[in-house]
C-alpha cells in the first residue's frame, strides 16, 4: 500500500480537528523553530513534541512505514556522504576541534563533526512527524475553505479540491492506458532505448488526455448546471471557524519558535550552540 | 393544468453542424407531469433535455429560432444559474458530476455557490439526505460509493433547490439491474412526493415503465415522432420502426402473432392481460421455438483456483474456477464492483495473481509478460479513448503487429483483412478522429483481433448505446463469434447476455456463484437477489401464460435469433 497525500481518515483526535489552516501556521512555525538553528536542545525537543503530536493524532506506524524508510535511507546515505566530502565542516563551524579518532589515514572522527551530523538529522527527523500530521490528518476541503478564508482567490481554492477529488480518477484513467498500450506491445522499461521510450510515453499521453478532457467538459456542466461562479464570492460546507483550540495550538507554536529565536540569537548568541568549550 | 415547459416551433442547430438538431419542435409539458422521452442517439433527445436546462443556448452555442419557455418565462432571456433554480438536471455519468470531496459537501455544492451560511447548509444537507436515504453516507468519498449511491448523491445535489422540474439524463446507463430499479422506484417516490415535473431522457423502455409514466414522447431525427401515453405506444408499432427496443414480453407477444391492444394495459406487465386464447397461442409458439442442443466446444481457457487480493486483506477473487469453450460468447455478470474487472484484469495479465492458475490450451500462462499475454487474451477496455494512441485508423489497428515485429508486407495484409472483417475498409486512410462511437470501437476491436488472440474480453462492449448502436456492435461481435473466435463479456445488460451470449457466470463478492445458461440464472430468485440482477419481464409472461419460464426464455431467444439472422 502506498501512502497518498491528504490519504486522511476522519478521526476525532485533537490534531484532527484543528483547522487546516491552523496545521499549516504551526507546521510553518515549527519547521522554521528547527531550522532556524543547530542548538541540539531546541531540536531534541521540537522532535519529542512532534512524537507526542503524531502519539496525539494516532497516526500509525504502518500509514507511513514506505515513507520511513525511503527517508532512512536518504539519511543514512546523506550522513556518509557528508563525513566523506567534508570530515572538516563540523570542527569548522563549532571553532573548536575535539580528535577522537582516525581511520583511513587522513579521515579523523572529530567530535564536532558528529555533533553537526547529529544535529543535522534531528532536525530532519524532528520536521518530516509534522509534515506526516500536515498531510495525514488535514481535510483537503476544509483547508481549501480555510484557505479562501485568508483571502486566497476561490476560484483557485475550489481548483484545489476539485484536483484533489479526480486525481484518484485520473491516476486510475492512466493505469487503464498504460497497461491498454502495454498489451499491445508498448515498452516503457529500461530495456527499450530512451528516444522510444519518450515516443512511447506520447503514446500514453494522448489517450490520457483524450479522456481527462471528456470528464473536463462533463465537470464544467454539471458545476454550471449547479451555479458556480454565479456569485463573487462562495462559503464552504467544510467551512469551521478558529476556536479555542486552534489559537491555543498556534500559540504553543509560536512560543516554541520564540524560544528557538531566543536561545540562538540571546543565549548562545549563534546558530551553533557547542557543548565542548 | 399549467405548463411548465413548453417549445413553440422550436428549432436548433450546433454552429459546428450542417443541419439542425432540433426541427420546428411543438411540445408543451404540464406542472407535475411524469414524461419519459425516447429516440435513438443522435435523435435530438439529448439536445432537447440540454436546452430544458440551459446549457443550449448558454454554453453549447447554436442557431435557435422559435420559442422555449420554461416557468412560463422564455428561456434564452435566462441563464444557467438561473435555470438551475428551476430545473435540476442528474446527469448520465454520476461519477463525474461528483464535484466535492466527500458526499455531504457535494449536496452542499448548489448552497456553497449561493452563498447559504454554513449552519443552514448543514441542516439542509441533512435534510435531503434522509429523504433518499442516504444519511449514512454524508462522509464518505466517491471511491466508497456504488453506482446506485452515487445517483443518489446527484439527485439530492439537485434537490437542495426545491426544483420544479427534475431532468434525467439517461439515469440507468451505468447501472445494473437491480439499482437500475430501484432508481426508478425512487424517482417515482419523489414525484409523488414532491409533485415535481420529472423528466427522463431514456433509450430503455422496459426498465424505465416499470414504474407508471403519463407520456412517452419518441424523437426521430429531430421530430417528435410520437407523443402519447405508453399504452398507445407499445399497442403500435412505432418503437420498432425507430429502432427503439420493445419490452422483451411485448415483442414475445407480437412473435406469437397475439395482438397487443391499447386496452390490455401493455406498459404494465402486471396488469396486462390475454385471453385464453392469446395464451395457448404463446404455449405454442413456445414449444415451436424449442432450441436444439447445442455442442460445446474444447476447452480452451481453464482457471484453477484463482485467487487475488489488492491490499492483502480483503479478498476480491476467491477461488474462482471455471472453463471456457472454443468458440463460444461467455457473459460474467454481477453487480458493480463484484470482482468481474478484477477477474478479466487477472487474465489479461495485468494483475498477478495471489494463487491458482490459468491454463490455456493446456498449458499454464503465468509466467508471461504483459505483452506476451497481450496476444493470447486480448482485452477491449470500456473507454475507446484510453485505448486509441495513434491518429490514423490503418496505424493504430498495426500497432501490436509492430510490436510484434511481424514484417512490414505482412502487418498490411493482416491489418487489412481485419478492416474488412471489420467493415472499417473504406475508412482505413481515415483519421480516427473522423469515426463514429461505434466506429471507434469496432477500431479498437480491430486493433486487438489483429493480433490473433485466443480470447478476446470485452468490458461492456455496449454501455451507453442505443438499440440501434448496440445491436450494429453487438451483431458485428456474433460475427466474429461465428468465424470460431472465442469471446468473453462482462456486462450487467441483461439483455446482451440474454440475446447473444451462450452461457453465464456470474460473481458475487468475488466469487463464482452461478455457471449456466443464461435463461437459467434469470429464473434462479436467490442468485437474482444477490447479484443485482433482475427477473426479466419473460418470466413474469411465463407465469401469466402458465409456462415454464426457462422454456419461454429458451424459445424467446431462439426465435430472436433467427429473426435477427432473417432480418
Amino acid at each position: 500500500m502506498k501512502v497518498k497525500l491528504f490519504s486522511y481518515n476522519q478521526l476525532d483526535t485533537f490534531v484532527h480537528r484543528l483547522s487546516g489552516v491552523t496545521k499549516l501556521i504551526c507546521f510553518l512555525l515549527l519547521t522554521s523553530a528547527v531550522m532556524f538553528t543547530y542548538d541540539l536542545r531546541v531540536i531534541v525537543c521540537v522532535f519529542l513534541f512532534s512524537l507526542v503530536m503524531v502519539k496525539v493524532a494516532q497516526i500509525s506506524l504502518k500509514q507511513v512505514k514506505p515513507m520511513l524508510i525511503y527517508v532512512s535511507i536518504f539519511l543514512l546515505l546523506n550522513f556518509i556522504l557528508t563525513f566523506i566530502f567534508a570530515p572538516g565542516h563540523g570542527p569548522e563551524l563549532y571553532g573548536s576541534r575535539h580528535e577522537l579518532f582516525s581511520f583511513f589515514g587522513n579521515y579523523i572522527v572529530t567530535k564536532e563533526q558528529l555533533l553537526y551530523q547529529f544535529t543535522k538529522i534531528m532536525k530532519y527527523l524532528s520536521a518530516i512527524p509534522l509534515g506526516f500530521i500536515f498531510f495525514l490528518t488535514t481535510n483537503p476541503s476544509e483547508f481549501a475553505s480555510s484557505l479562501n478564508n485568508i483571502k486566497v482567490p476561490y476560484k483557485a481554492c475550489t481548483s484545489l479540491s476539485l484536483t484533489l477529488r479526480y486525481f484518484p480518477d485520473i491516476q486510475k484513467d492512466f493505469n487503464d492506458v498504460s497497461f491498454a498500450q502495454q498489451a499491445r506491445g508498448l515498452d516503457n522499461s529500461e530495456k527499450a532505448p530512451m528516444k522510444d521510450r519518450i515516443i512511447n510515453t506520447t503514446k500514453i499521453i494522448i489517450p490520457l488526455i483524450f479522456s481527462t478532457l471528456d470528464r473536463v467538459e462533463l465537470i464544467t456542466n454539471a458545476m454550471d448546471l449547479r451555479g458556480y461562479a454565479k456569485k463573487p464570492k462562495r462559503t464552504w460546507y467544510s467551512f469551521r471557524a478558529l476556536n479555542k483550540e486552534d489559537y491555543l495550538s498556534i500559540a504553543v507554536s509560536a512560543v516554541i519558535f520564540a524560544i528557538s529565536l531566543f536561545m540562538r540569537f540571546v543565549v548562545v548568541k549563534s546558530m551553533y550552540y557547542n557543548p565542548f568549550i | 393544468m399549467k405548463p411548465i415547459i413548453e417549445f413553440k416551433d422550436f428549432s436548433f442547430q450546433y454552429f459546428s453542424q450542417k443541419n439542425p438538431t432540433l426541427k420546428n419542435i411543438n411540445l408543451t409539458i404540464n406542472q407535475g407531469e411524469k414524461v419519459l422521452i425516447c429516440g435513438l442517439s443522435g435523435s435530438g433527445k439529448s439536445t432537447l433535455g440540454n436546452c430544458i436546462n440551459g446549457l443550449i443556448p448558454f454554453v453549447y452555442e447554436g442557431e435557435v429560432s422559435g420559442q422555449c419557455i420554461i416557468d412560463g418565462k422564455d428561456q434564452s432571456k435566462m441563464s444557467v444559474p438561473e435555470l438551475s433554480k428551476i430545473v435540476g438536471t442528474v446527469l448520465q455519468d454520476s461519477d463525474g458530476q461528483f464535484v466535492g470531496l466527500t458526499v455531504g459537501e457535494d449536496i452542499a455544492f448548489a448552497m456553497e455557490n449561493d452563498c447559504v451560511d454554513v449552519k443552514s447548509m448543514h441542516d439542509r444537507v441533512l435534510d435531503i439526505s434522509k429523504k433518499i436515504c442516504i444519511e449514512d453516507l454524508l462522509e464518505k468519498v466517491p471511491g466508497e460509493l456504488s453506482g446506485g449511491q452515487k445517483q443518489r448523491v446527484s439527485l439530492a445535489g439537485v434537490m437542495v433547490d426545491d426544483v420544479k422540474i427534475l431532468l434525467f439524463d439517461e439515469p440507468l446507463a451505468n447501472l445494473d439491474p437491480a439499482t437500475g430499479k430501484n432508481t426508478i422506484e425512487l424517482i417515482d417516490e419523489i414525484s409523488k412526493e414532491t409533485g415535481a415535473t420529472i423528466v427522463i431522457i431514456e433509450h430503455r423502455i422496459e426498465d424505465v415503465l416499470h414504474r407508471h409514466v403519463d407520456r412517452v414522447i419518441l424523437f426521430e431525427d429531430g421530430e417528435i415522432k410520437a407523443d402519447t401515453t405508453p399504452d398507445k405506444l407499445l399497442a403500435s408499432n412505432i418503437l420498432i420502426e425507430s429502432g427503439i427496443r420493445e419490452p422483451l414480453y411485448i415483442s414475445a407477444c407480437k412473435f406469437a402473432d397475439v395482438s397487443v391492444k391499447e386496452e390490455n394495459f401493455p406498459s404494465d406487465i402486471n396488469k396486462f392481460t390475454l385471453n385464453g386464447l392469446e395464451k395457448e397461442n404463446i404455449k405454442v409458439w413456445v414449444k415451436e421455438n424449442a432450441p436444439s442442443q447445442k455442442e460445446k466446444g474444447e476447452v480452451v481457457l481453464k482457471l484453477d483456483n484463482l485467487n487475488f487480493s489488492y491490499d492483502g486483506l480483503k479478498p476480491n477473487v476467491k477461488d474462482v474456477s471455471f472453463e471456457v469453450y472454443k468458440g463460444e460468447m461467455l457473459a460474467i455478470v454481477g453487480k458493480n464492483g463484484a470482482g468481474k474487472s478484477t477477474i478479466s484484469k487477472l487474465l489479461s495479465g495485468f494483475l498477478k495473481l495471489d494463487s491458482g492458475n490459468i491454463y490455456l490450451n493446456g498449458k499454464g500462462i503465468g509466467g508471461d509478460t504483459i505483452f506476451e499475454r497481450g496476444q493470447k487474451i486480448g482485452l477491449v477496455l470500456q473507454n475507446s479513448n484510453q485505448m486509441i494512441c495513434n491518429t490514423m485508423i490503418f496505424d493504430e489497428v498495426a500497432y501490436g503487429l509492430k510490436n510484434m515485429k511481424v514484417p512490414e508486407t505482412e502487418i498490411k495484409e493482416r491489418v487489412e483483412e481485419v478492416l474488412k472483417v471489420c467493415g472499417l475498409y473504406p475508412f482505413r486512410n481515415w483519421p480516427i478522429s473522423a469515426l463514429s462511437y461505434g466506429q471507434r470501437k469496432r477500431v479498437t476491436i480491430a486493433s486487438i483481433i489483429v493480433m490473433k488472440p485466443d480470447i478476446i474480453i470485452l468490458d461492456e462492449p455496449t454501455a451507453g448505446q442505443d438499440f440501434r448502436h448496440y445491436t450494429e456492435i453487438m451483431n458485428f461481435l456474433k460475427s466474429l463469434n461465428k468465424l470460431g473466435q472465442t469471446i468473453i463479456m462482462i456486462t450487467h445488460d441483461m439483455h446482451l447476455m440474454l440475446e447473444y451470449c451462450d452461457r453465464c457466470v456470474t460473481i458475487l463478492d468475488g466469487e463464482k456463484i452461478f455457471d449456466g445458461s443464461c435463461a437459467e440464472v434469470l429464473v434462479n430468485d436467490d442468485i437474482v437477489e444477490k447479484a443485482n440482477l433482475k427477473k426479466t419481464s419473460l418470466y413474469m409472461l411465463a407465469e401469466m401464460v402458465d409456462e415454464d419460464p426457462i422454456a419461454l426464455t429458451e424459445s424467446y431467444i431462439n426465435a430472436e435469433r433467427r429473426n435477427r439472422n432473417e432480418g
